[in-house]
């Protein structure tokens, strides 16, 4: 898909999220703005899925896996656009009896999601299994993660990116989401990550890195890590991204990491995001 | 009081091994995950004869369990092996959010499980596992005899779609139960009928319960004994049906009382037939170094204190 069109796309997620979370004054509305321009490229350019159509097993097709499951408006929105489900479900959103929960989950069989996330840590090892059935079912398909850049504070994050280089799993491409942001405050600040790059790398893993709000940028490293699939090595894309991204007053902080607009707050960000392929 | 011919005298973790290895030559997604405990847990003739669906984990509990709940996307039935602590309250929130939340094919197989563990001491011996896994939602929790029901259980649960907790141990037992049985998840054994006291047992205190029956026998005391090789999902039909024909009750586990087979079976009995009932467990505290023997009666697991335990139900009719 073209770059216009992936951005069109972007736009219209982004409204839906801060309508989403506005709704049930509830919900994370930093980290899903900062991580939409990666989803609307993975599910509209990058991968190779049976959309609309979902089976559990995903079998033939490239699977996603969000591990930082706090940022679940953004996933609902792709999923939503992309035909998973009815746009128009989106408004049930963190309601009761919602299959939009919270946090991503399976028990109500929302299309689109294969494992339940929002406890930290626990995506990446979930993904490398599914990874691995791949292999044994001699399917070429590749297996995509996201991760929070404060996420990887989480010990078992290195568990599995050890078990990841040690059994060759490379047909795994992950994205750091590297906003520098967590709740209380800065990663420098509340538990500083060091050099991301070099951690990576030092744990055996191919390391590239993108802007995660350039689109053309997005479909080009994603381009390069297929290449670099399916070389005993899994890789791992660092995306610097900026938290709040599309509505200025939410950029760059972490104070909206898990607070949602007012209602004028609501208007001045709809003001800045174009409604392009109109409001669910 | 019915006599139990023995058959032998195995580890129930070798009942996992074996049974895994047949499951490995008769079910194509049957694949293995462990934890550096390849040996402990009897799962080298798996490793041995398919390589490729083995996967050494290191010692890594957490990755493993999140592995395992992947690996079920795409078909898939993985069983994870490491000890019962490390296979429970090590990777709770694991086990919680990935596995059973997220509705995973997972069978969960846990050795050393209880004070059998022996000289390893309280660190190991863990006593609290049966109680975390009966709370999660869609969790089945299986706690066979002796090597033959485990090996039979290690078959069945394959064909069981959900997460599953199969507990078993470290020492020799005698094998009292049936070659080649067939398993059935969630379906109590009657193994003496008697009038006086149900002694429901599970695990390892299935053999003891049948040791106090004779005991018992000799008193002149007629007890009931009804092996619940799977606590959850619970046959209450049977604990009901039981506890009402003999009116007195004792539960017999190698766990906490707190949290265990005696909760779940007192929870069933106190809304449907309320009966005197007695506990044979651990009594809230941690196990220590030891022998298994020692261990068992120091912590009062023996069968005479399922003897002394009935007969106290008893008196309370």
């Amino acid at each position: 898909m073209n770059t216009a069109e992936l951005q069109s796309i972007a736009s219209q997620v982004r409204r839906d999220i801060v309508r989403m979370v506005h709704a049930v004054n509830s919900g994370h509305p930093g980290g899903s703005l900062g991580c939409t321009d990666l989803l609307v490229t993975l599910y509209f350019d990058t991968m190779k899925t049976n959309a609309p159509n979902f089976d559990m097993d995903g079998k033939e097709e490239d699977l996603f896996f969000l591990s930082n499951g706090h940022i679940s408006p953004v996933w609902y929105s792709t999923l939503a656009r992309k035909g998973y489900f009815a746009v128009n479900e989106l408004s049930t959103f963190r309601k009761l009896n919602t299959r939009l929960q919270g946090h991503p989950a399976t028990e109500e069989g929302l299309e689109g999601i294969r494992v339940a996330s929002g406890s930290l840590g626990q995506g990446l090892s979930v993904a490398l299994g599914a990874a691995q059935t791949k292999k044994l079912n001699g399917d070429n398909s590749l297996v995509y993660t996201l991760h929070g850049d404060g996420e990887l504070q989480e010990g078992q994050i290195w568990e599995a990116a050890i078990y990841a280089a040690h059994h060759k799993v490379d047909n795994i491409i992950s994205t750091i989401d590297y906003n520098g942001q967590q709740i209380d405050g800065s990663l420098e600040d509340v538990m500083n990550m060091g050099d991301l790059r070099a951690k990576w790398e030092a744990f055996g893993w191919t390391v590239l890195e993108m802007d995660g709000h350039n689109i053309d940028e997005i479909k080009a490293t994603m381009a390069e890590a297929k290449g670099l699939s399916g070389n005993g090595k899994p890789i791992m894309i660092i995306m610097k991204t900026s938290m709040g991204k599309g509505v200025n007053f939410m950029e760059g902080t972490h104070k909206w990491h898990g607070v949602a607009p007012n209602d004028e707050q609501l208007a001045d960000a709809l003001s800045q995001l174009e409604e392009t392929l109109g409001d669910y | 009081m019915k006599q139990f011919e023995v058959t032998g005298n195995k580890d129930t973790r070798s009942g996992f091994g074996d049974g895994l290895h047949e499951l490995g030559k008769t079910n194509p997604n049957v694949v293995a995950l462990c934890a550096d405990l390849t040996g402990s847990l009897k799962m080298n003739a798996f490793q041995n004869a398919f390589p490729d669906r083995f996967y050494q984990v290191g010692i890594a509990e957490a990755n493993m369990m999140g592995l395992a709940a992947g690996m079920t996307i795409g078909g898939k039935i993985p069983f994870t092996g490491t000890f019962a602590n490390f296979s429970t309250g090590r990777v709770y929130d694991q086990i919680r959010q990935s596995i059973a939340y997220s509705g995973k094919n997972v069978k969960i197989c846990a050795s050393h499980a209880g004070l059998t563990l022996g000289e390893d001491g309280a660190t190991h011996q863990i006593l609290e596992d049966i109680g975390m896994m009966m709370m999660l939602p869609h969790m089945t929790v299986i706690n066979p005899c002796d090597y033959n029901q485990t090996k039979a259980a290690t078959m069945a649960i394959a064909e069981h779609e959900g997460p599953v907790y199969l507990r078993f141990g470290r020492p020799k037992m005698p094998i009292f139960t049936p070659d080649n049985q067939k398993f059935e998840i969630g379906k109590a054994l009657m193994l003496n009928e008697g009038t006086d006291v149900t002694i429901f047992a599970t695990g390892h205190l299935v053999w003891e319960a049948i040791q106090a029956g004779h005991a018992l026998a000799e008193k002149g005391i007629d007890a009931e004994i009804i092996n619940i090789h799977t606590i959850k999902p619970l046959d209450e039909a049977a604990v009901i049906a039981s506890a009402k024909k003999t009116g007195a009750v004792v539960t017999a586990e190698e766990h906490q009382i707190l949290g265990g087979l005696g909760s779940a079976i007192s929870q069933t009995i106190s809304r449907e037939c309320p009966t005197p009932i007695e506990f044979v467990g651990v009594k809230d505290s941690f196990g220590e170094s030891g022998t298994p023997a020692q261990l068992m009666e120091k912590y009062g697991l023996s069968a005479s204190n399922i003897v002394e335990a009935a007969e106290k139900a008893i008196s309370k009719k």
